[in-house]
């Protein structure tokens, strides 16, 4: 018998009501008749799980080490109920032949209907061989793989921007898939590696919702990409208050001040590292004392020393009073706070409306 | 070709070719290809890097303080190892000493690392090969309890237990979506559990992929997250504050209270789970002790780990010793020198790089890097589209690093080894009590299964060991050694204007190593030597074999065409070819375009 989604959200404990409510709203939201919600209501019930293709190209498997620390839905759960992961390098059983006739069947049965997930990236200098995969450019098979595909997740910061190996100068020319995927949605799950249950979070929303999540201009989820870290970094009023740590294992590192002047990217970097934490919700860099790095950002990796402070970033307004923050001098503290939101609204202002349904919804 | 006799392998591939590309449940992308006879029994074995990222080209001109960053991206699966490798190299050219407690904490990060990357890669990564998940629907629960609570008193193990593991189990399959179990070699001839020992294996695969998660906490609490926790140069970046204000800001007594739980739960579950679980699976494929030696009884290394004494790698202060042995003199444990540049050598002469003289090797200090795809005038298929590989030309993106001139295996078997010849009982005495209860002799651990023992003993070894550095760090804490960072020499312009260092770690999967030179505050070069070069490495300029392609020599296939046997023992290894895979072009030259030939 084959598990179809209902099966599925009932066993995650999501009563026929609440199934055939969704239902309704899916009606709803696509703009069709409520005649049509039993019929959605049918096709879900004997939906069988939906096929996920998960390849690896240039990359360090950090994305896949990371989804398995999922704590809700557990990865063993997210494996066996959610979705069925036909094509792991990391995980599945089959190897070479064996392997590849799992990804060709799954294109061949459900053209269109499954999901390919992207770790990594492909490299283009040397004809595509400085990553070889069945004795081919993996940058062939990415696109065979995408032809087909529903979706595209861009796992962590490899696949959305190009990540370290992309980083100056970039002696692969290893690029991030939209270059290479340009007509299917794709959806950027960027960090290094992502955190764990944003990754879980995300999957479980398109395969629940059946729908792509809302995305910003640069093709990430809003819902866990809109806030910068330092928006929501509980070392923030340290910030406001001027007190910051000044060396490794100062007096105010152990009193948990704010990091920005050893180097904190969180005011540049959106992220959930500060709200949703890491790990099951244990720790996030910050609260661990080591400043932000910036992972999740476009070219992380060549914006400067980790240990800069934040003055050498362009378009970043406070630059010329972080001393005088430091010495707890009021007025300059609000001058840098004002500086801040107006960072913010800029940042807001440029960013392009979003997609049709407001924020909210 | 005519057979190549070397290093007493006769290595003659004119039987059947046999290629698996990618091997699964690894990290990062390999080939191998065999050759067997008629009778399945492999003749040959070549093994192909096949990715390459250029990450040390990439560090060049960067800040040293950053470089653990960069190369901690190595390698997500045993991460942070190259981040460790970083900082103490960059310490070494500093000569920056670290503080007791950030000794201490490195040491508990690092052996959590142990602990759980074993625990992943017995379960996640190497199990498939021993246990027949389908063959775990014919199991009766009851009997599975009992066979569980027989070798364990590990409390998931009632029948009630077992039935709804098989009742989840069977529904899985029968949707006929089997996700990662799909098109495996099940029903195999050479799956020898019963159906009640597949079945407690696999209730354990799910245990273990959810206790995983939580070994890693550690490294969070520490680190700030995982994969890829912070690391810092001259010591550790959190500090301590058990007593005053903003204590709920550093590591605290509640940050403590968890580590301490965590590391009982870990030793718990590798002392309940996984070592009886590998007893027991071991116990049916004691054959598989006369399989894959291949280097493992003559040549092994390790550089040896967990300083006790802060900043002192010898003998002395190191818990994993340091040492290598040659031609299986066990009685003759040689030295090992990172900076000696006879001792470590890198050759490219069947490697996609290029060397002025590609007869020689070339120390790490003085590498070079170039790229060069080309292949050989046996290549079956094109240039991007490899059917059969050329192994008599240039075949791999992993050099082929060498010890006095000759290929090692490194790893947890390899470290058991050196621990077992220097008579050290914490090594010796976990090995013979193996061998012992599975009544095989001491031939059996130079082995795929001796292999795949030695990990587990180490990662119940590394389990206790972050119980001993807890208490070391709750010592320091109590006398008040708070110091958790040296940043005596933290900016540059305290630095000389030229300096160099290497950086070792023994990685759970064995010798790591990074050289650094600094010049002007920048890094002028790096280079790296990881443990699957080591191992995966192909033929160097005297076509002497490396540690995969001998240990897959001589392996009977039960059916070729299914190469169950191969991923055995190359998942013996535990692989991790985005590791083994880059390098750096030392004089700082920006990679010419590579020309094919």
């Amino acid at each position: 018998m084959t598990e179809t989604f209902y099966d599925v959200l009932r066993r995650q404990g999501i009563s026929r009501r609440s199934f055939l409510k969704f239902c309704s709203l899916t009606t709803a939201s696509l703009g069709l008749s409520p005649t049509v919600a039993p019929q959605i209501a049918h096709a879900l019930e004997n939906k069988p799980r939906t096929p996920v293709i998960w390849i690896e190209g240039l990359e360090c498997t950090c994305c896949s080490e990371s989804f398995i620390r999922s704590a809700h839905p557990l990865a063993k759960d997210a494996v066996l109920s959610l979705l069925s992961l036909d094509y792991h390098m990391t995980l599945s059983a089959a190897a070479g032949e064996q392997l590849r006739a799992n990804a060709h069947e799954t294109i061949e049965k459900h053209k269109g209907n499954y999901i390919l997930a992207v770790e990594g990236n492909p490299p283009l200098n040397e004809d595509g061989m400085y990553c070889i995969y069945y004795g081919k450019p993996f940058v062939e098979t990415l696109k065979k793989y995408a032809k087909d595909a529903k979706a595209v997740i861009a796992w962590g910061s490899c696949a959305s921007w190009g990540c370290v190996q992309a980083a100056k100068p970039n002696p692969t020319n290893a690029v991030p898939i939209d270059k290479v995927i340009t007509d299917k949605p794709i959806i950027k799950v960027p960090g290094c590696p992502p955190i764990a249950e944003v990754m879980t979070a995300i999957v479980t929303y398109v395969l629940t919702f059946d729908r792509i999540p809302e995305l910003d201009r640069q093709g990430r989820p809003k819902m866990f990409y809109s806030q910068r870290i330092h928006d929501k970094c509980y070392r923030r009023p340290h910030f406001d208050a001027g007190q910051f740590v000044e060396k490794w294992d100062d007096e105010a590192a152990r009193m948990g001040y704010c990091l920005y002047k050893v180097g904190c990217k969180g005011p540049t970097t959106y992220n959930a590292c500060s709200t949703t934490r890491w790990n099951e919700g244990v720790s996030f860099p910050i609260q661990s004392g080591h400043g932000c790095i910036g992972c999740s950002e476009d070219g992380f990796w060549d914006k400067g020393s980790f240990y800069d402070r934040l003055t050498n970033i362009p378009a970043f307004g406070i630059e010329a009073n972080a001393d005088k923050v430091g010495a707890v001098a009021a007025g300059v503290v609000g001058a840098a706070v004002v500086a801040h939101a107006a960072v913010t609204a800029i940042r807001k202002a440029s960013e392009k409306p979003g997609s049709t349904k407001p924020e909210g919804k | 070709m005519a057979v190549l006799e070397t290093q007493g392998f006769k290595l003659d591939n004119s039987g059947k070719r046999i290629v698996v590309d990618p091997i699964c449940r690894i990290e990062g992308h390999l080939r191998i290809e065999c050759n067997v006879d008629k009778k399945g029994v492999i003749q040959n074995a070549v093994s192909t890097g096949t990715m390459w990222r250029g990450l040390e080209v990439i560090l060049k001109g960067r800040d040293p303080r950053d470089a653990w960053a960069f190369v901690e991206r190595i390698c997500g699966v045993c991460t942070g190892v190259h981040a460790l490798a970083s900082v103490r190299c960059v310490e070494d050219a500093l000569n920056i000493p670290i503080p007791d407690t950030a000794n201490i904490i490195r040491n508990l990060m690092h052996s959590t690392l142990y602990a759980q990357d074993h625990l992943v890669h017995f379960y996640h990564l190497h199990a498939l090969d021993w246990v027949d998940v389908v063959s775990a629907l014919k199991a009766d629960p009851r009997k599975t309890s009992e066979l569980a609570q027989s070798i364990s008193s590990w409390p998931n193990s009632s029948p009630g237990y077992y039935r709804d593991l098989a009742a989840r189990l069977t529904k899985f399959v029968e949707s006929g979506q089997l996700g990662p179990f799909r098109n495996g070699y099940w029903g195999h001839p050479d799956y020898k559990l019963p159906p009640e020992a597949n079945l407690m294996a696999v209730g354990h695969y799910l245990e273990a992929l959810d206790f995983q998660k939580e070994i890693v906490k550690i490294q969070t609490i520490f680190g700030g997250k995982n994969p890829h926790p912070n690391w810092l140069v001259g010591g550790v970046p959190c500090s301590i504050n058990v007593d005053r204000a903003g204590a709920v800001g550093a590591i605290n007594m509640e940050r403590l209270n968890m580590v301490g739980k965590i590391i009982d739960d870990t030793i718990d579950f590798i002392d309940k789970v996984y070592i009886p679980d590998l007893l027991a699976i071991a116990s049916f494929y004691k054959h598989w002790g006369a399989i894959g030696n291949g280097l493992a009884s003559t040549n092994v290394m390790s550089y040896g780990e967990f300083p006790e004494i802060a900043n002192d790698q010898s003998n002395k202060s190191l818990l994993m010793p340091r040492g290598a042995i040659l031609g299986g003199d066990l009685k003759n444990i040689h030295a090992v020198d990172l900076k000696d540049p006879a001792m470590i050598q890198e050759f490219v002469t069947h490697s996609w790089y290029k060397y002025a003289d590609e007869s020689k090797g070339l120390h790490p200090f003085d590498g070079v890097t170039e790229p060069n795809f080309v292949l050989g005038k046996g290549t079956k298929g094109s240039k991007t589209d490899i059917q059969e590989i050329d192994e008599s030309a240039k075949y791999s993106w992993v050099k082929s690093p060498r010890y006095k001139g000759q290929p090692v295996e490194v790893g947890p078997l390899a470290r058991y080894i050196v621990g077992y010849a220097m008579g050290n009982p914490e090594f010796k005495e976990p090995v013979d009590m193996v061998l012992k209860k599975l009544d095989v002799p001491l031939p059996a651990l130079f082995s795929t299964l001796g292999r795949t023992a030695a990990r587990g003993l180490e990662a119940s070894w590394a389990a206790h060991k972050m119980k001993h550095f807890y208490g070391k760090l709750m010592a320091n804490i109590k006398a008040g050694k708070l110091d958790t960072a040296n940043v005596e020499k933290w900016e540059p312009s305290t630095w000389p204007k030229e300096a160099k260092g290497a950086g070792y770690c023994e990685a759970p999967r064995g010798a790591l190593g990074h050289w650094i030179k600094i010049k002007d505050t920048k890094i002028d070069n790096y280079q790296c030597i990881v443990p699957t070069t080591w191992n995966a490495g192909p033929r160097d300029a005297k076509n002497q074999i490396g540690a995969y392609e001998a240990s897959l020599m001589n392996t009977p296939m039960a059916k070729p065409e299914h190469p169950l046997e191969i991923l055995r023992t190359i998942h013996s290894f535990d692989p991790c070819l985005a590791c083994a895979s880059h390098v750096i072009s030392p004089d700082g030259q920006e990679l010419a375009r590579v020309q094919v030939r």
